[in-house]
């Protein structure tokens, strides 16, 4: 009988083989969205990695230490929770052994995924999360080592779309209506109303909701009868288009200001009308592509038949950046590898140049301002630093 | 008229909104419970894949608003007895337990077969016209006529059928005591079916219905608003139909003003501690009546 076992047990670990010995790949993982709440999210960014990890496979992959290697692409379903990022970044760092991680995207799962990579001093680039707090130590407010990012943070987003919504929209009165549950529209909502303020504006109602209401009707009546001049709603996409149904609904005709978050295609499938000519933020606008962009923008097209939003052009970016690094490393080492991150001085991305402020994983970006007309998002204004 | 009075009844009309539909879920559990003194859980399940038999319906058949309701209601009548005549009739002797453990199973059960086949929530199209009228203020939309009149409407035809039909007598007697029904000549089997039938019926109108409020459905949809259903049932008094449109309505209402006065984060744990306060005080329910236990 314990023979038996010693046999099968023997066969079980010749079959698995030392994943390193099997193929000279450079294996990147992926933690994304791909069900749960924004599967959407999850499928843009995979797109854009699997196009930017074939495209470079098909030059020849990466040369390390004078060997060219492929790149292999393992991809984790965080299905949009906490809890599941975390267990997708372990088992990328333990178990599948990968030189670094692209994702998550929404920031409630890139934070925690963030710890767990900073714990295994693994380099973690997140495309879409904006809030600070990915980059950022937990007890001690300090940047991270290991973990970067390709976007901007919500502290800049905030700040430029209560700019956009004095100045150019010439709002005295906003009312805020947010996922407290949720990281970054609960940041978002923050420093929207802190700028707000700042900048002389009114905050007339600062409502709330958890992730998976469906009912906003009480809060949306609180907010009509604040009377603001416009509502700032940084919301992921499937929570706007009901909540957008319902303030019209409710007859609140008042713009309705999004963050990056409300970026995807899906936006105006789901909301059927109600968020025509509002306006949100985003990191890169089709109409206003560079050249790089503009090369990018056509592949993504020919291969998948729908322009790529900003969570596939930021993924491809992180992608791009981590390749640099990559390309600057003699050895496979993650440690190595972060620093060649850390000191990339220049990388023009499609989403624009990305340098990392010295100390920190946040690059400084740019922002764009859209609006929603028919079923095209617009580019209005950009918006430095 | 004044803002303050606008705004409340503003809230009022999203108080009934709400409450119509938890009403009409709550009719299933306080029927079932009536007649069989079970709490049929996997009925909030009902309610889900109501919403999502609308969702085929619309969606994939391209059926407009009445013939959607119309089958959905069919289908989950039907699903309703179904799920009578395969789980719980074989238990009907067995232990209160067992019949409770089973209901929880169908309802799992029910949640991870959906699970399995749409793992992303589904968007349902419109399936109405949305027109906004202002009354002095007061906006009222035709999605919110449709879901109260609709849900009245089926109170009523129940309320009726309950209390005004020899089937609904039946019901009544059987909810009364079981076990001397039968030598009266009814058919205690069928009229069950029926109870189980109309019950899921209304769950199904119900997943239509919200379905028109809020079109994104998921698998677990049916849990939290079972739950509150539930205890909308609990809170009017169990087996008691009008109780339970009673608790509907106050569960509905009570959500809505804890989000009009209280930050909207305390919505579900304020509505619950009241309803919980509520059965502390009167434990047989709004309309329940006191069951002395013959031992």
């Amino acid at each position: 009988m314990a023979l038996f076992f010693v046999v099968i047990a023997t066969l079980l670990s010749a079959s698995c083989a030392d994943p390193s010995n099997k193929l000279d790949t450079i294996k990147i993982g992926l933690i994304l969205e791909l069900t749960g709440d924004m599967p959407a999210v999850g499928a843009s960014s995979r797109n854009a990695a699997e196009l930017a990890v074939s495209e470079m496979n098909s030059a020849g992959g990466i040369v390390i230490n004078g060997k060219p290697q492929q790149i292999e692409l393992i991809i984790e379903d965080n299905a949009s929770k906490a809890d599941q990022s975390v267990a997708a970044a372990n088992k990328l760092i333990s178990q599948d052994s990968v030189i670094a991680i692209v994702g998550p995207n929404a920031s409630l799962g890139a934070i925690p995924a963030a710890e767990i990579a900073e714990y295994n001093k693994t380099l973690l680039i997140t495309p879409w999360s904006t809030n600070p707090k990915t980059t950022l130590d937990t007890t001690s407010g300090k940047p991270k080592s290991f973990v970067f990012r390709a976007c901007y943070t919500d502290p800049f987003e905030g700040r430029v779309l209560a700019r956009f919504v004095i100045e150019k929209l010439g709002a005295k009165k906003a009312a805020v209506l947010y996922d407290v549950a949720s990281e970054a529209p609960k940041s978002q909502a923050e420093v929207f109303r802190q700028t707000f303020a700042e900048l002389g504006g009114q905050i007339v109602a600062f409502e709330t909701y958890t992730t998976g209401d469906r009912d906003f009707s009480a809060q949306l009546t609180k907010i009509k009868s604040a009377g603001p001049d416009i509502i700032f709603l940084p919301a992921y996409y499937n929570d706007v288009g009901l909540i957008a149904q319902q303030a019209r609904r409710g007859g609140i005709d008042q713009p309705l200001i999004g963050s990056d978050a409300w970026s995807s295609p899906e936006l105006i499938k789901l909301s059927e009308g109600a968020v025509e000519g509002d306006y949100f933020a985003n990191h890169y606008a089709t109409d206003i592509a560079t050249p790089n962009a503009k090369k990018f923008i056509a592949a993504y097209t020919m291969k998948y038949g729908n322009t790529p939003d900003d969570v596939a052009a930021l993924t491809y970016d992180a992608i791009g950046i981590l390749f640099e690094a990559l390309k600057k490393s003699p050895t496979l080492d993650r440690k190595v590898v972060r620093d060649a991150m850390a000191t990339i001085s220049d990388y023009s991305g499609v989403t624009g140049d990305i340098k990392f402020i010295p100390g920190s994983g946040d690059p400084v970006k740019s922002a764009v301002i859209m609006q929603i007309k028919g079923d095209k998002f617009v580019w209005v204004m950009n918006a430095t630093p | 008229m004044s803002e303050e009075v606008v705004y409340w009844l503003q809230q009022t009309l999203n108080a009934l909104q709400l409450g119509s539909i938890y009403a009409l879920i709550a009719l299933g559990y306080t029927m079932v419970y009536g007649i069989l003194a079970m709490i049929n859980f996997a009925h909030g399940d009902v309610f889900m894949i109501g919403a999502f038999f609308c969702f085929l319906l619309s969606s994939k058949l391209g059926l407009s608003f009445v013939p959607t309701m119309l089958f959905t209601i069919i289908g989950t009548t039907l699903l309703g007895v179904l799920i009578e005549r395969l789980a719980y009739k074989p238990l009907r002797q067995a232990p209160r337990v067992s019949a409770i453990i089973t209901a929880l199973g169908v309802g799992l059960f029910l949640e991870n077969f959906t699970l399995a086949l749409a793992p992303y929530p589904k968007h349902i199209p419109m399936l109405l016209e949305t027109v906004t009228w202002n009354l002095n203020g007061i906006s009222l939309s035709s999605i919110q006529v449709v879901i109260i009149s609709l849900s009245l409407a089926l109170m009523l035809l129940l309320d009726y059928f309950v209390h005004h039909t020899p089937i609904g007598m039946a019901m009544r007697a059987i909810s009364w005591d079981k076990t001397y029904v039968p030598l009266m000549g009814i058919p205690v089997d069928l009229i069950i079916s029926i109870t189980f039938a109309i019950g899921a019926g209304l769950a199904g109108a119900a997943g239509t219905l919200y379905a028109l409020a809020y079109p994104v459905i998921d698998p677990y949809m049916g849990v939290m608003v079972g739950w509150k259903a539930f205890i909308c049932a609990v809170v009017g008094g169990i087996g008691n139909i009008r109780g339970a449109m009673v608790g509907a309505f106050i569960l509905g209402g009570l959500e809505i003003m804890v989000v009009a006065f209280f930050p909207s984060t305390y919505r579900d744990f304020v509505a619950f501690t009241l309803l919980i306060l509520l059965i502390i005080i009167r434990p047989h329910g709004i309309l329940g009546k006191p069951r002395i236990q013959k031992v």
